[in-house]
């Protein structure tokens, strides 16, 4: 599935819910999908700046796909990294850097995108999508 | 029902961004310690000063110019009589506490010497350690530590100790804004003054919940920010002893702090001008002194006593919940309650509150030395003020409830 296409699969999950306790709820089953970063990256290399909660990213380039595994020490956060992990994984990087995040508003996660909020969700994407520059240079 | 004689239904009519909803529900504001809701008393003043007289001061000789200095100075002369300092020109109109700190920090650069002793307490916010570090570096002063208990206490024993000849300034806050501990400034001062040290005290947390005398304190400086205080963003005050503000150079240079300017020699103004340098906020300093004839019509003491039995309240509903620690259990606080649940991160606590229209603050609240104290990223704190209501603290302690229930 394409980039968009995943963002799709999520934002018509997400339209399901009529409450904001049904969104969270959910979001928190969605962190305990996420697939785990290794402990051993767990360091401040790997962490994204600017969250109130620890979250760490890591990158792996496998063929020409890149894979990502994160945490977060806060079970939102974790739930957010994982939808942005579930949306960008297992994609090319040239795409990666193109992905359009739009589908962050539909999904009602709009405050999170404030630059007030100290969880940094916008830190996350440029995060990942920093990952995708660094790979794609090495792929040139 | 908390019976405190003030009436608080009117009193929130007073503020009308407490009747918004945020996400659906009733906003219920419990972040006063970042900073504290406006009444439309304070608003009316700003609006009419931007309606009938906007002028600059101190210097015009037309009427608005005239009126608005009038309102300023009168300002000033409230400040200096809730605060009951001795003249008026003892206290500098500042953008805020972290204005007057630095404004002391920056002019004792030429005071110190290495091997001189600065203190501050191990619950500062960070407003009142990193000037203090910086003028370590410029002066070549050692930084010490008053240490804290586990109840969020000072140490007194441990700062007695520390004090000594070379103890040239001590820093401490009033009120810890990340526990809400009242500290015993009276005897910080008095054993600092025996060693011959300066006291600077700052009143950022205090000064909306309690009464600070400056000459009964005998405080050298004290520093308050007036949006705590029910007043706008961008004014303060520093009070500072007559003879130390004689003695303090001046911090920025420009306008309105001149008495003559020649490019061979340029002679100050007079105190407080000295201090005031460029156009001051006009505005904000005339709504400073409605702020506090807004708090003084309540009464200081009345809400001391309110805060202090919705303090009381609160804390035993909070502490229904299972797995809830306070932090900051001194015997004398404020009406803050900073607190974490057993196993679940502090934001993810304040994400679901704000989903419920809770507005509380999580993290560390520029306390990071607090919070490594206690080996915590954070918490969450819940500060209340005299326009929260007993019916508020049981739905925050309901919410808090549902949303340990979402996070286990």
């Amino acid at each position: 599935m394409t980039i968009q296409e995943i963002q799709q699969e999520i934002v018509d999950e997400f339209s399901m819910f009529d409450d904001w306790m049904q969104r969270y709820e959910y979001m928190i089953e969605l962190g305990k999908s996420l697939p785990l970063i290794d402990d051993k990256y767990k360091d401040e290399d790997h962490i994204v700046k600017g969250c109130q909660s620890k979250v760490w990213v890591h990158a792996e380039l496998k063929d020409d796909r890149l894979v990502f595994t994160a945490d977060s020490d806060a079970i939102i956060t974790k739930g957010i990294i994982a939808i942005l992990v579930r949306a960008f994984s297992d994609q090319r990087p040239a795409d990666i850097i193109e992905a359009d995040t739009a589908f962050i508003d539909e999904i009602g996660l709009k405050e999170h995108l404030s630059p007030t909020r100290a969880n940094g969700l916008v830190n996350m994407i440029k995060q990942l999508k920093l990952y995708a520059v660094a790979y794609q240079t090495q792929l040139n | 029902m908390i019976e405190t004689g003030l009436d608080i239904a009117a009193i929130r009519k007073d503020f009308p961004i407490l009747q918004r909803k945020v996400n659906g529900y009733p906003l219920i504001y419990l972040d006063n310690a970042a900073t504290s809701q406006t009444p439309k008393q304070v608003v009316d003043v700003i609006v009419d000063y931007y309606t009938r007289y906007n002028a600059n001061i101190h210097r015009g000789v037309h009427a608005l110019s005239q009126e608005a200095t009038d309102a300023y100075e009168k300002a000033r002369g409230k400040v200096q009589r809730h605060f009951n300092a001795a003249k008026a020109y003892e206290i500098v109109l500042t953008s805020g506490t972290t204005h007057g700190i630095n404004l002391v920090a920056s002019g004792f650069t030429g005071f110190l010497k290495p091997g001189d002793e600065v203190m501050v307490s191990a619950m500062e916010h960070h407003s009142n350690i990193v000037p203090w570090q910086m003028l370590c570096e410029r002066s070549g002063a050692t930084l010490k530590v008053i240490p804290m208990t586990q109840e969020g206490e000072l140490a007194m024993d441990q700062y007695a100790t520390l004090l000594n000849t070379r103890t040239r300034l001590v820093f401490c806050n009033h009120v810890s804004n990340a526990l809400g501990t009242v500290n015993p400034i009276e005897d910080i001062i008095h054993l600092a003054h025996q060693e011959g040290a300066a006291v600077l005290i700052d009143g950022a947390q205090a000064a909306p919940h309690l009464k600070a005398d400056m000459q009964q304190l005998d405080v050298d400086f004290y520093t308050v920010s007036g949006h705590k205080m029910y007043g706008p963003t961008g004014i303060g005050m520093l009070y500072g002893k007559e003879e130390w503000l004689q003695k303090l150079p001046p911090y920025q240079g420009g306008g309105e702090m001149i008495e003559e300017v020649r490019f061979e020699k340029t002679t100050y103004a007079g105190l407080p001008h000295k201090f005031e340098a460029g156009t001051p906020n006009i505005c904000g300093g005339i709504a400073f002194g409605a702020a506090i004839d807004y708090i003084n019509g309540i009464g200081m003491e009345a809400i001391a006593r309110y805060e202090a039995e919705l303090l009381d309240y609160a804390t035993r509903k909070l502490l229904e919940i299972p797995g809830l620690r306070i932090y900051g259990t001194a015997r004398h606080k404020t009406a803050v309650i900073s607190f974490n649940i057993n196993g679940i991160h502090p934001y993810d606590i304040g994400t679901l509150l704000d989903q419920m229209g809770i507005a509380v603050r999580t993290g560390h609240h520029c306390a990071q030395p607090v919070m490594d104290f206690y080996g915590i990223p954070g918490t969450v704190r819940a500060s209340f003020s005299f326009y929260n209501t007993e019916e508020e603290a049981d739905k925050l302690a309901d919410a808090v409830e549902k949303a340990r229930q979402m996070l286990a």
